[in-house]
């Protein structure tokens, strides 16, 4: 085995001084590699849901609304798409609840212009596998809960508290949750000129 | 020491998982489906064998007193280089194991081996090592992954095979991980001493 | 066995054994599936029958082929792991295949993997419960109508329309003006698991118990009696939103698992003093979770958590040794 190098404080700074730059020489590197990919895969990611959800567009822009949430104010993305003639053809918000099961959920929701529900994505969510992960599909057009085309505007609760969207078998919070998600979502579309006209 | 011994320890004999009992965390937390299982072991191999490499290469260069910070560094390099890769380059990946690609760094296999294995054994041995040990993880991590997604899901790396009706949930949540691993613990050591 | 068997004074020979107890417990489960079935049908038979041969022939395999020890599934405990198994689980048709697997959990897990009867930290059938309740959520909490499905097999609750709630789902999700008649409460009329649902049968199996000196009051008591005081301090502080302490007990699983579930032998404290807490603990969870939680009934968690501190009370109330 070959002699260590003493520990005296001149070689510990040296050793570790070294390695330090060594280390992060190299993650400034494939950083700088990997930057790119990310940035586009995290705008595609955000496209991907935004075509998802909104009748066919030519084109969106994003700006970011206030909204308001039992906790205070909060932000949120909003993005309106036109169609090749430049009219609004709807408006898609990532808007989020903090109360389902598994704490925060996101998704992204689509509305026309007459404010009925287009469509909508969960981004995230750490709902239970089975049940309140059901989520993606139950509230799509072929789900048990169907949402789509439904104006929040007429109220969006699910049937036990008096509304009219199907819960999620055995996951009431979830259903709960996604329910106030897409009324935040609408009032950030209907907040303004918009949605409405 | 033998090359061959070295393997058959990272497998086998020494297997982080099953023997060492080493890095729970990560083999609770991520084997809810084989396919991330079988990542996640892929993720810890790879940073487990430049680390070890490396480690290797520094360990006359080091002084003794800050050696733990140096493999520290080091692993950290490595595992925030994993990260961005994933992240980068297979984002769907990255979306279901993203949370846990950081806490391979606080991995008590990573920095056990650099302690306990590459700081004491040349450039070759080291890197076998790290990979064995890291393949040792691997398969663990995919078997106790398949278990709890056959049970849970009812399907094999995404295939569905029991048709419309429901898994066993319990399998794919964290008190199901636990049953499982122990279980096939008590077994595997059962057909290890046989 | 050549070892010289040591043991402590007295040395007066008992006709008790862990068969004959196991086969009283068993004796005093029968009106629970009397009332079972004359609510729920065949469904609630096949069921029971399904969970206790299902229980034996687990217990049976594991001694023989995984533990190669003598088989002891004549003690009867298997049979009362099974039994109460079944009183644990709604009466749909899904539930005879699914508590065989509930079964092997109840036994394989709950039971064997310690070691068998006699060193199991958590009392294997509401281990198979909770399994089940995790699993299978909904499943688990698909109740079908009492009396409707009376000497048939046939009808399969299957959809919103013919499946009733049970009387603590129905308040959770709808508040407390859900309530119905107590006296259809206590002699069982409502939905829920199969043995939960009528406290006259639970009381006259649990007195039999009582006389015959199985178990002693001081579990059920304290645990029915905090629940009881626990919820009616509730209940006086806002008549709106607590239930009232009477129904309270009354629905759910209170009393079966007072009378059954809690005092087993095994899995709850030696002494008096420490039964008292272990029925108290038992008690105060159960309301707990009853009120705040996210599940409707929290008497089997309530049981399990007070099972792990088992060891604990045993330790605590240990009694004075004599003469120091």
């Amino acid at each position: 085995m070959s002699k260590k190098a003493e520990s005296t404080l001149k070689n510990m700074l040296l050793s570790l001084t070294c390695i330090a730059l060594v280390a992060s020489l190299s993650l400034a590197l494939v950083n700088n590699m990997t930057k790119g990919p990310i940035e586009e895969v995290n705008k595609k990611k955000v496209a991907e849901a935004v075509a998802k959800v909104l009748p066919p567009f030519q084109e969106y822009t994003v700006d970011t609304v206030e909204v308001q949430m039992p906790k205070g104010p909060a932000s949120m993305a909003r993005f309106t798409a036109v169609d090749a003639e430049g009219n609004v053809v709807g408006k898609a918000v990532q808007s989020f609840d903090d109360n389902g099961f598994g704490g925060r959920l996101t998704a992204m929701v689509g509305f026309d212009v007459d404010g009925n529900i287009t469509g909508y994505e969960i981004l995230q969510s750490s709902e239970t596998p089975g049940l309140g992960a059901k989520a993606d599909q139950w509230f799509q057009k072929e789900g048990k809960g169907n949402v789509i085309g439904m104006n929040p505007a007429d109220g969006m609760t699910v049937k036990k508290d008096g509304g009219n969207v199907d819960a999620i078998t055995g996951s009431t919070i979830t259903s709960r949750a996604f329910c106030r998600l897409v009324s935040t979502a609408y009032s950030a579309v209907s907040g303004d000129s918009g949605a409405e006209q | 020491m033998k090359a061959k011994d070295i393997i058959k320890n990272g497998l086998i004999k020494e297997n982080p998982t099953w023997v060492l009992i080493l890095g729970m965390c990560p083999t609770l937390a991520t084997t809810t489906s084989a396919i991330n299982g079988l990542c996640m072991g892929l993720a810890t191999t790879f940073v487990l064998m430049m680390s070890n490499i490396v480690i290797s290469l520094l360990k006359s260069v080091v002084p003794d007193k800050v050696r733990i910070p140096c493999f520290i560094v080091v692993i950290a390099t490595f595992v925030t280089i994993v990260q961005m890769v994933m992240q980068g380059f297979i984002p769907d990946l990255y979306a279901s194991l993203g949370l846990f690609i950081p806490l391979i760094v606080v991995n008590c296999i990573v920095l056990g081996r650099a302690e306990a294995f590459a700081s004491k054994n040349n450039v070759w041995h080291s890197f076998l090592d790290g990979l064995f040990m890291g393949l040792g993880f691997t398969w663990a991590l995919t078997l106790l992954g398949i278990v709890r997604e056959a049970l849970g899901a009812g399907s094999f790396f995404g295939v569905n095979f029991i048709g419309g009706a429901d898994g066993m949930l319990l399998f794919i949540l964290a008190p199901g991980g636990f049953i499982c691993l122990g279980l096939l613990m008590a077994l595997i050591n059962r057909i290890r001493k046989a | 066995m050549n070892l010289l068997n040591v043991s402590g004074s007295p040395h007066v020979h008992s006709d008790e054994s862990t068969k004959k107890i196991m086969w009283r417990v068993n004796l005093a489960l029968a009106p629970m599936l009397i009332v079972a079935v004359a609510f729920f049908g065949l469904n609630a038979l096949l069921i029971s029958a399904v969970s206790v041969a299902s229980c034996l022939l687990f217990q049976w395999l594991i001694e023989k082929f995984i533990m190669k020890t003598e088989s002891t599934i004549c003690d009867g405990s298997a049979v009362v792991t099974g039994l109460l198994l079944a009183f644990n689980v709604p009466a749909t048709r899904e539930m005879i295949w699914l508590v065989i697997i509930a079964a092997l959990v109840a036994i394989g897990i709950g039971k064997m993997s310690f070691g068998g009867l006699g060193k199991n930290p958590f009392n294997p059938a509401l281990v198979g419960r909770v399994f089940m309740l995790i699993s299978f959520p909904v499943q688990m909490t698909t109740w079908p109508k009492p009396g409707e499905n009376l000497f048939s097999m046939v009808s399969v609750p299957t959809t919103d329309a013919t499946t009733g709630a049970t009387p603590l789902g129905l308040i959770k999700e709808e508040g407390i003006g859900a309530a119905g008649d107590i006296w259809q409460y206590f002699i069982g009329n409502m939905g829920g698991s199969l043995g939960e649902v009528s406290a006259l049968a639970i009381l006259i199996g649990a007195v039999y118990l009582l006389c015959r000196k199985v178990i002693t009051w001081h579990i059920p008591v304290s645990f029915i009696g905090t629940a009881f005081v626990f919820s009616g301090i509730l209940w006086l502080c806002d008549k709106t939103a607590f239930l009232d302490p009477v129904t309270t007990i009354l629905t759910g699983g209170i009393m079966l698992g007072a009378c059954f579930m809690a005092t087993d032998m095994v899995t709850s404290p030696m002494t008096k003093a420490g039964q008292l807490v272990f029925g108290f603990g038992c008690g105060l969870l159960t309301i707990i979770i009853r009120n705040w939680g996210n599940y409707p009934e929290g008497v089997s968690f309530a049981i399990l958590l007070m099972n792990s501190v088992t060891p604990l009370l045993n330790r605590w109330f240990k009694p004075k040794r004599f003469a120091v």
